[in-house]
């Protein structure tokens, strides 16, 4: 029997009950919500789970809402059971003031370097991490720049005019 | 590689006089700058005479903050951005892209697209292979080889040129299909290198596949069991050389793979000689892939057989020369480059086989004319670091061989 949406919904019920929440399907793809201390236990239990078996951690990074108090970091999961070929995607969210997070990296060697990204960019501290600092970016840069409230380009310039080239206002 | 070279003495080989405060190691930087790690890539090495006891990679030498730069960028700015993350390959990262903008507007293609894409995707995935086995080649002392399938890349770019007028970072297609209808010229050279490449690819393989040099170099080089691949998350050739059949263009299809007959390769011991056949399968693959689009594209009669792009005025980039002297192109023109045009809401993941491995797009979308936020997944930024586990306790040379082997590109591990 192919593993459906509904069925892995069913089983999250069964085993977390209310933790789990805000189950929606973008594009297909079953996505949910836990609380941030329970990230580990949802993997570990998609883990072994005889009928959902996901195994493979496909991507994990995190997204900023600034206009969302209390929770404006979100730290994505995408995983993929490869015997029943289905994905699912879930999500924590932590306050920005203690961004922390326990790491996967116990489960998923793959998640080293996608967290030290995640840290990287967005300063997500993975608690229990064996080598947290910064990967892609210098060692002495003191911000995290994937973050909303660092813009792009130098704000500090005064020879150019962003309204002329559609990126002023509102974009 | 024998057994009882693999077996690492206990003793090290340099010897320290006692309350030394020298250590018995030597610190070896390899690269980031350095002719056979192709590409910018540092490894600070740990080595004990030649044999390796560790290895600390560094990355992000080439970063140029992708992700951020695509928050301001409307959808179609960004295809140039994918170019530059595996330029081996680019055509598939910008037909990936496209996929993903396609998937968030709902946009379908026409069938006459998807088997252009496909073409242009198996013409690139051969590109990005024929370099990576050559390569390995190369750092196993055979120059020649990798002269000799060049030219045939070249006929490959040629093709490109011909149908989006760039080589390497091609910016081809449009989100909705192809700028351009391929020409004459691009068909007749896409039969050129039908012909003759795989004579050119049979001489390839006769000149390593048994090449006892070569099978010595490789054979039980950084090998690493499916187990610890699937965990490290490999993906691609390098997953597949392991024994794992993951093909994302099997397992979820995309752009009409489903209407091909294709076999998967796999390898088993997941060692640089099972990489390197497995890329080597995958090129007859691709040709024979290849070969059924474009009978299919053959078959397509009257108004069908011209069609390059789907009927999406408010997302496809009219012709130039359309919006000099029509109206509504201009209007449509407009809407799109000033972002005017409706972006719905949502999340989308949409992944595509890559070069090497699984390049998946994780793309939020707050209806704005920028994404909210743009993931790459990158394959060999994930898998790279398996490497100082597949070079520990082997030799100094090999070292070299298995990077080659990963098909590491700086370009996509630093975005």
């Amino acid at each position: 029997m192919a593993l459906t949406n509904d069925y892995i919904r069913q089983r999250l019920a069964e085993k977390f009950g209310e933790q789990v929440t805000g189950f929606t399907e973008p594009y297909g793809m079953l996505t949910f919500e836990v609380p941030k201390e329970m990230n580990l236990k949802t993997l570990q239990f998609l883990f072994d789970d005889e009928e959902l078996q996901f195994r493979f951690l496909t991507d994990l990074q995190a997204v900023h809402y600034p206009d969302d108090k209390g929770r404006e970091l979100a730290v994505v999961y995408h995983l993929h059971s490869f015997t029943n070929n289905v994905r699912l995607r879930f999500k924590i969210f932590t306050s920005i003031e203690t961004p922390d997070v326990f790491t996967a990296t116990q489960l998923y060697a793959c998640a080293n370097w996608m967290e030290r990204e995640t840290y990287d960019f967005f300063g997500v501290n993975f608690i229990g991490h064996p080598n947290l600092k910064r990967i892609l970016n210098v060692d002495e840069m003191d911000y995290f720049p994937m973050r909303k409230e660092y813009p792009m380009e130098d704000q500090t310039r005064v020879d150019k005019d962003d309204e002329m080239f559609g990126r002023g206002g509102t974009f | 590689m024998t057994e009882e070279i693999l077996q690492h003495t206990r003793e090290h080989n340099i010897k320290l006089p006692d309350g030394s405060i020298e250590k018995q190691t030597t610190t070896l930087n390899l690269g980031p700058t350095h002719p056979a790690t192709h590409g910018v890539f540092q490894n600070i090495l740990e080595v004990d005479g030649e044999r390796i006891v560790s290895a600390e990679p560094t990355v992000g030498y080439i970063h140029r903050a992708f992700e951020k730069i695509a928050e301001r960028r409307p959808l179609y700015q960004i295809t140039p951005l994918t170019d530059r993350l595996n330029y081996c390959s680019a055509p598939i990262n910008n037909m990936g892209w496209h996929m993903t903008c396609e998937k968030l507007l709902g946009v379908q293609t026409p069938k006459r697209v998807d088997y252009l894409r496909v073409i242009i995707m198996e013409l690139s995935r051969i590109t990005d292979h024929v370099i990576c086995n050559s390569v390995i080649g190369v750092d196993t002392g055979a120059l020649s080889v990798f002269l000799y399938v060049m030219q045939y890349r070249e006929l490959v770019y040629e093709i490109y040129e011909e149908i989006c007028g760039s080589r390497l970072t091609t910016n081809i297609g449009r989100i909705g299909g192809f700028e351009r209808n391929f020409n004459a010229t691009a068909w007749q050279k896409l039969e050129k290198f039908l012909k003759e490449f795989p004579d050119a690819l049979r001489e390839f393989e006769n000149l390593l596949q048994r090449n006892r040099i070569f099978v010595d170099r490789t054979v039980g080089a950084g090998p690493i069991s499916a187990e610890r691949a699937l965990n490290y998350g490999f993906t691609g050739p390098n997953l597949r050389a392991t024994g794992v059949d993951y093909d994302v263009r099997v397992h979820t299809p995309y752009c009409s793979y489903q209407d091909f007959e294709f076999n998967v390769p796999v390898g088993t011991t997941g060692d640089v000689y099972d990489r390197w056949l497995v890329r080597n399968q995958e090129m007859w693959e691709s040709l024979s892939i290849i070969r059924q689009a474009y009978q299919k594209i053959q078959e397509f009669k009257g108004e069908e057989a011209e069609v390059y792009h789907a009927n999406v005025p408010e997302y496809y980039l009219p012709p130039k020369q359309d919006v000099y002297t029509k109206m509504e192109a201009l209007i449509w023109h407009f809407k799109i480059i000033m972002g005017e045009t409706e972006i719905p809401t949502g999340e989308v993941w949409h992944s595509v086989e890559g070069g090497n491995g699984e390049l998946g797009f994780y793309l939020i979308s707050d209806g704005g004319r920028s994404p909210y936020r743009l993931h790459f997944r990158r394959p060999c930024f994930i898998y790279y670091q398996a490497y100082p586990e597949m070079v520990k306790n082997a030799m100094l040379a090999d070292a070299v061989v298995v990077m080659s082997s990963l098909n590491l590109i700086a370009g996509e591990m630093d975005a």
